[in-house]
This record gives structure tokens, C-alpha cells and sequence, in this order.
């Protein structure tokens, strides 16, 4: 987790020091510019890098070393659950539908979001009950078993 | 039902069990697998080229000649703009980050599945979307879109491009980008947290660290695109003056906000296919990676420094910081030059061998090249000046992205094509396709840099007889002509092989990474063995016994892991093949 944490911390530390420049040329006013926006997207591409990054630091030196950190893991290292996948689902579907609806009601009159809208309000609906009642059966049944 | 993926602590050398789930247009609707996906979203973008790739036809038939009426200016607008649209926003990000990368970096990396299904499956509906969106702006009265990819303010306001197709370019980007987004977070998730055993960060293949530092990228691009574009959209609706100096907006704040997303995003189309190259290139010399580290280190400085040349788009308009964005784009061409170094030392006394993948990977290095030294003219103010909004950027820019997405997408494209279908493609028709696009290319671009010279525009529908640009322009239509055979010699290619299936072992070209360890195409959650990972090349070590450099897998071989993997491939290819030209790569 170190070394991730380190990608994103030194993200942060470039884009830093580019909005500090970038905000101490436009101090000089021979450039007859403002940097005001510049500096403002430069910072937050900084706090990008900085809010995840430094909580996967804060989090790796608490964590239980992982076995895709250990360069001497081996398979049995790594058994058991890896996670949960859900199965086959319609909803990113409907939920895409949805969102193409809403978008061309942007374009075609607002009045018209009301069928994208309920679209998505079902594919909401849809995809909670689905999560605790469960899909569309697939997968091989030997490295599977049901949960929840 | 949530299915929930183990990985075995024994490895079990019992046949797969076949898919039970849905089948036919059903699963390729509800499917959550990251295969299903990736391929909806490779023929997708790939039909989304084709149609790009038509209206540059279009457009080069009417340059052949001056004065040419073949379509109304009007239309060449829509023309223009909906190639670089289609192209930019749907083929070439999508191709690569929404493609080859669903596909690959689950398997690179050894993972069951993307670490969200459900939300990537929303990524390529949203994409879908999008593009059917922008596309049916020419269906509208107005027709599509007319403003160029870059929507300038205040060319792109209600007043100077009004109707549907430009609101419906706005809205099929809000969507595009979200669904990169979701994309971008589903990778780096991916790769944070469902890697192998063993696979420590830098043993990842470099094909997924530059989609981690891509996804970061889209993460930093893609917002600032899209609270753009929702500006926009009030500009035109509910009339607001963001961008308009009537009510006392500022037009170039567009700029500044478009190319802040605009530049990380020519790297979000450039660094995949930087990945995909470095691949290649180490599979088809024999050879590790020459300079891991220092690739991954590039890459991310690529990544960074692509934050902070943004401006280097505006030069001309006079109210950017000119040595600011002049030093960070030159800057740029430190890292790049690390990968070229690099490259060239992973081939350097390889036992190389020329299948369609490394030709692509080969003509990607030289066109690339020549559109980064061009680049590095252009980060130039002065020259910029001169050269500004003409053909030589043209030139420019399609050196780079059509030597990135196309060349580097084919060589991917024939390189995973047995991973992913399970079929070999036809070395003959791949070479001539090759060829023809090499030379086709050349003859394309090398004009435009001239007709940019002689001080020829970009975007104009018309020219006259007397300006001198015939002849160039002559020469470019027929290179374009022979772009579009070599891709019909692809599209046969494809048929070819859909009509008459060769089948493809597991491991067709002695691969390096944990994809080659699975069966082609591979079964649901992805791996029944998975080679131990002791260097950034686990199959490699593991097939080459005799030749790795990682003490762990020099003593005899486990039975129960030589059953299994001789399950998943029966005819591993190249296995003591090697010359000792692959030692050196453990640690």
C-alpha cells in the first residue's frame, strides 16, 4: 500500500510546486495575464493527489501487510475470499438508459427529463433489492457459493 | 446473488466448468463481466472509427481539387468536427482506457474481475449513450455539431451555432466523461486492490501502470471538462454570460478550461498505447523490459508535467504565460525521450522476430517520433506563431494521436486478438495491412507539414486554384486513399478469421505477463493457476525454467503446477526456445 500511496502523494507534491510557480510568474506584471484559474485548477489537481494518497499512508502502516506487497508471497498466501462480484445485473442498463433520457431532455425541453428521471428512480430501486435478494444466476459452480 | 471469488490455496487442475448464465443479446446486456465489456467496448469504438475515419474520407476527396463543391461548407464543418469528436472522445480514449484496458489489466494484474462490475457496466452504458447522442446531431435540422472539437467560445454560444446537434455534442460529452470517470476510479481500484499474490506494484506489466497514471489523468482532466460543458449548456439555455463579453464573461476562460481537460487528455489517448508498445516490444525481442523503473518513472512524469502545459494551445491568443507553458512542454520531451531510450534498448541485441504486432509497434516508434520532434517545434512561441491553426499542426497532432491509436491500437488490437477470441489472425493479410498503412501514412502527412508551410489553414472547406496547394493536396488525398485499404485489409483480416478459425493456444507469442497463464479466450473469473510472481514477467520465468534469473523457480517443478498449467495450455509456445538473452530481469 506504501507504494501507492507514494504515486498519489507525489502527484500532489508536483502539482504543488507547478501552482506556486505558476502563481508567482503571474505576480510579475510584464505578462499582462491572470493566473488566478490556472492556479486554482492546479491546486485542486494537488488536493487529488493529496487526500487519498495521504490516507492510504496513514492506512498502510496500520493495516495487515497484504500478500500482493510481499514480493516472496506465494499462491497459498493469497487464498481465500478475494471479494464480492455481483452476478449478471440489468441495472447499469436501465441506469444508462436513464441518463440518456435526462440528456436529451437537456437538449429536447426539461419537461421531458420526467421519463428519464423515473428511469433511474427504478434502476435505483431495482439495484438495492437486487443486491439483497440477488440476480440472474451465472458462473462456474465449483469456485462460487452464495452470500447475503 | 453476489458471487464471491476465491482463489484456490492448492491449485486445482480440474476442468472449467462452462458458463451457465445468460447467452445471446441478454448477456451482452446484463453482463457485468469485464470481458463482455472490454469487447463491447473495443467493436464499439472500432465502429465509432470507422465512421470517423469515413468522414475524413470525405474530406480529403474534397481538398483534391480547389474550388471543390463536393459538400456545401456547412457541411465540411459538421464533417471536421465530428471526425475529431468521434475520434478523440470515442474511439481513441475509449479504445484503449475503456477497451483494451476492461480486457487486460484484470488479467495483468491476475484479478477475477474489475473491482466494481456493476459500476463498469455503467461506464460503457454511459459511453454507448454518448455516442448515439453525438451522432444524432445529424439527424437534427441544423445538423451536427459545426464548431471544430474544441468548441471554441464564443463560436460555440446560442447566437453563432444554434439548434440541436451542438446541445447534443455538449450533453454526449457530460456523459462520455462520466463515464470515463467511473472507468478511471475502476482501474486504479482494480489495481490498488485485487492484484496477485506477489505482484508488488512494480511487478505490474507497464501496459497497467500507464492505465494507472492514465486513470489519474481522466481524474483530473475529466471534471474540469465537464463543469466546462455545464457552463456552456447555461450559456446557451438559461442565459447566463460565462463566456460571453456581453454580460461580462471572459471567452478564453473556455480555453483555459477546455485545454486544461484538452492536454492531460492527449495523454490520456497517448500513454495506453505507450503501454501497449512496451509490452510488445519486450515479448517480441525475448527481452525483459529495458529500464523498468525508469518507464514507470517517465510515465508518471509524463502525467504530471501534462497538468501544467495547457496553455501551450493558446499561445496566440496573447494572455498566457509564454515561458511557463514553453519550458513545462519542453520539459515533456525528457520523459518521452526516456521511453524512446528505452525502447530501443529492450529490442537492443534482442532475438527479435516481425509478427503484425511488432511491425505496428515499430511504425508507432518512428511516426511517433516525428510527431514529438514537431511537437517540441511547436512548443516553441515563435514558431507556434507562425505555424498556429495551420496545417502543420494538422500534421502534428495526427502524427501523434493516429501513431498512438492507430498504429499502437492495431499492434494491440493483433497482439491480444487470441487472447480475446480465442483465434489467431492471418500473418499475411496483418503484414499487408501494416505496409500499406505505413506508406499511406507517410504520404498523408509529410504534404500537410509542407501545405502548413506554404501557410494553408486548417478547416477550410475550399481553397483556390491559384494558392499552390493543389499538388500537395493531391498527394494526400491519395495517402489517405491508402489508409482506408489497408483498414479494409484489417476488416477482411477480422472476417478471415471469424469464417475460418485458427485456434490459439493460450500462449501464442511466448508472453511475459499473468494474461498468457490463462486459457484463450479466458473462463469466467479468470484464472484456474496462476504462476508464482517472483519478477515482472511471471509466465516468462515460469515457462523458461532453465534461463530465469529468480532462484525460487529454478528447482523442479511442483507436479500439481505443471498439471495445471499443462491443462491450461497444452502447446505453450517458444518453451526452451530462449537463448539466454532474457537473463537479468529478477531482483
Amino acid at each position: 500500500m506504501r507504494v501507492e500511496a507514494i504515486f498519489l502523494l507525489v502527484i500532489a507534491a508536483f502539482c504543488a510546486i507547478a501552482a506556486l510557480i505558476f502563481w508567482a510568474f503571474g505576480l510579475a506584471p510584464i505578462y499582462l495575464t491572470t493566473t488566478g484559474g490556472g492556479t486554482v485548477m492546479l491546486a485542486a489537481c494537488c488536493l487529488l493527489g493529496l487526500l487519498p494518497g495521504s490516507y492510504y499512508l496513514w492506512w498502510s502502516k496500520r493495516m495487515t501487510p497484504r500478500a500482493e506487497d510481499n514480493p516472496e508471497a506465494t499462491q497459498a498466501d493469497g487464498a481465500g475470499v478475494v471479494g464480492a462480484f455481483p452476478s449478471s445485473s440489468v441495472w447499469p442498463f436501465v441506469f444508462g438508459f436513464g441518463f440518456f433520457m435526462i440528456a436529451l431532455a437537456l437538449v429536447f425541453g426539461l419537461w421531458s427529463g420526467v421519463f428519464g428521471g423515473s428511469i433511474i428512480i427504478s434502476g435505483i430501486v431495482g439495484i438495492i433489492v437486487e443486491s439483497r435478494r440477488g440476480g440472474l444466476p451465472t458462473g462456474p459452480g465449483s469456485s462460487v457459493r452464495e452470500s447475503g | 446473488m453476489t458471487l464471491v471469488a476465491e482463489r484456490p490455496p492448492v491449485l486445482t487442475p480440474e476442468p472449467h466448468e462452462p458458463e451457465h448464465g445468460p447467452s445471446g443479446i441478454v448477456k451482452w446486456v446484463t453482463s457485468t463481466d469485464h470481458k463482455v465489456i472490454g469487447k463491447s467496448y473495443l467493436i464499439t469504438s472500432f465502429l465509432f472509427f470507422l465512421a470517423a475515419g469515413a468522414m475524413a474520407m470525405v474530406m480529403r476527396t474534397q481538398l483534391t481539387s480547389p474550388d471543390s463543391t463536393i459538400v456545401s461548407q456547412h457541411t465540411f464543418n459538421e464533417l471536421f468536427t465530428m471526425h475529431g469528436s468521434l475520434m478523440l472522445y470515442l474511439f481513441a480514449g475509449p479504445f484503449a482506457f475503456g477497451g483494451l484496458a476492461n480486457y487486460i489489466v484484470p488479467l495483468q494484474v491476475g484479478a477475477p474481475d474489475m473491482a466494481f462490475p456493476r459500476l463498469n457496466a455503467l461506464s460503457y452504458w454511459l459511453y454507448l449513450g454518448g455516442g448515439l447522442t453525438m451522432m444524432a446531431g445529424f439527424l437534427t435540422v441544423g445538423g451536427a455539431a459545426d464548431f471544430g472539437w474544441v468548441a471554441y467560445a464564443p463560436l460555440s454560444d446560442a447566437v453563432n451555432s444554434p439548434g440541436a446537434g451542438p446541445d447534443l455534442w455538449i450533453v454526449a460529452l457530460v456523459l462520455t466523461g462520466f463515464s470515463a470517470i467511473f472507468t478511471g476510479v475502476n482501474i486504479l481500484t482494480t489495481v490498488f486492490y485485487l492484484r496477485a499474490p506477489g505482484m508488488t506494484m512494480f511487478r505490474v506489466p507497464i501496459f497497467t501502470w500507464n492505465m494507472v497514471v492514465t486513470a489519474i489523468l481522466i481524474l483530473i482532466a475529466f471534471p474540469v471538462l465537464t463543469a466546462a460543458l455545464i457552463m456552456l449548456w447555461c450559456d446557451r439555455h438559461i442565459g447566463s454570460h460565462i463566456y460571453s463579453v456581453a454580460g461580462g464573461g471572459v471567452p478564453v476562460l473556455w480555453q483555459n478550461l477546455f485545454w486544461f481537460f484538452g492536454h492531460p487528455e492527449v495523454y490520456i489517448l497517448a500513454l495506453p498505447y505507450f503501454g501497449i508498445v512496451t509490452d510488445i516490444f519486450a515479448v517480441f525481442s525475448r527481452k525483459p523490459v529495458f529500464g523498468y523503473r525508469t518507464m514507470v518513472f517517465a510515465t508518471i512524469a509524463i502525467g504530471a508535467l501534462s497538468t501544467s502545459v495547457w496553455a501551450h494551445h493558446m499561445f496566440t491568443t496573447g494572455v498566457v504565460l509564454l515561458p511557463f507553458f514553453s519550458l513545462m512542454s519542453y520539459l515533456i520531451a525528457v520523459p518521452t525521450g526516456i521511453k524512446f531510450f528505452n525502447w530501443i534498448g529492450t529490442m537492443w541485441r534482442g532475438k527479435l522476430t516481425f509478427e503484425s504486432p511488432m511491425l505496428f509497434s515499430l511504425g508507432f516508434l518512428i511516426v511517433f517520433l516525428f510527431g514529438g520532434v514537431t511537437g517540441i517545434f511547436l512548443a516553441s512561441p515563435p514558431v507556434d506563431f507562425a505555424t498556429h491553426d495551420t496545417y502543420f499542426v494538422v500534421a502534428h497532432f495526427h502524427e501523434v494521436l493516429f501513431g498512438s491509436a492507430v498504429f499502437a491500437g492495431f499492434a494491440g488490437v493483433y497482439y491480444w486478438y487470441p487472447k480475446i477470441t480465442g483465434r489467431m489472425m492471418r500473418e499475411g493479410l496483418g503484414k499487408a495491412s501494416f505496409w500499406f498503412m505505413f506508406v499511406g501514412f507517410w504520404v498523408t502527412f509529410l504534404p500537410q507539414y509542407l501545405l502548413g508551410l506554404h501557410g494553408m489553414p486548417r478547416r477550410i472547406a475550399e481553397y483556390s486554384a491559384n494558392r499552390g496547394w493543389t499538388e500537395l493536396n493531391r498527394i494526400s488525398s491519395a495517402g489517405a486513399y491508402l489508409l482506408f485499404i489497408s483498414v479494409a485489409i484489417m476488416l477482411v483480416n477480422f472476417y478471415v478469421s471469424w469464417r475460418k478459425p485458427v485456434r490459439a493456444p493460450g500462449n501464442p507469442w511466448d508472453g511475459h505477463s499473468l494474461e498468457w497463464a490463462t486459457t484463450s479466450p479466458p473462463p469466467h473469473h479468470n484464472f484456474v493457476f496462476i504462476p508464482p510472481v517472483r519478477s515482472e514477467r511471471p509466465v516468462w520465468d515460469y515457462n523458461h525454467p532453465e534461463h530465469t534469473s529468480v532462484p525460487y523457480l529454478r528447482p523442479r517443478r511442483d507436479p500439481v503446477l505443471t498439471e495445471a498449467a499443462q491443462m491450461v495450455d497444452g502447446t505453450r509456445a517458444g518453451n526452451g526456445s530462449g537463448d539466454g538473452s532474457g537473463n537479468g530481469s529478477g531482483r
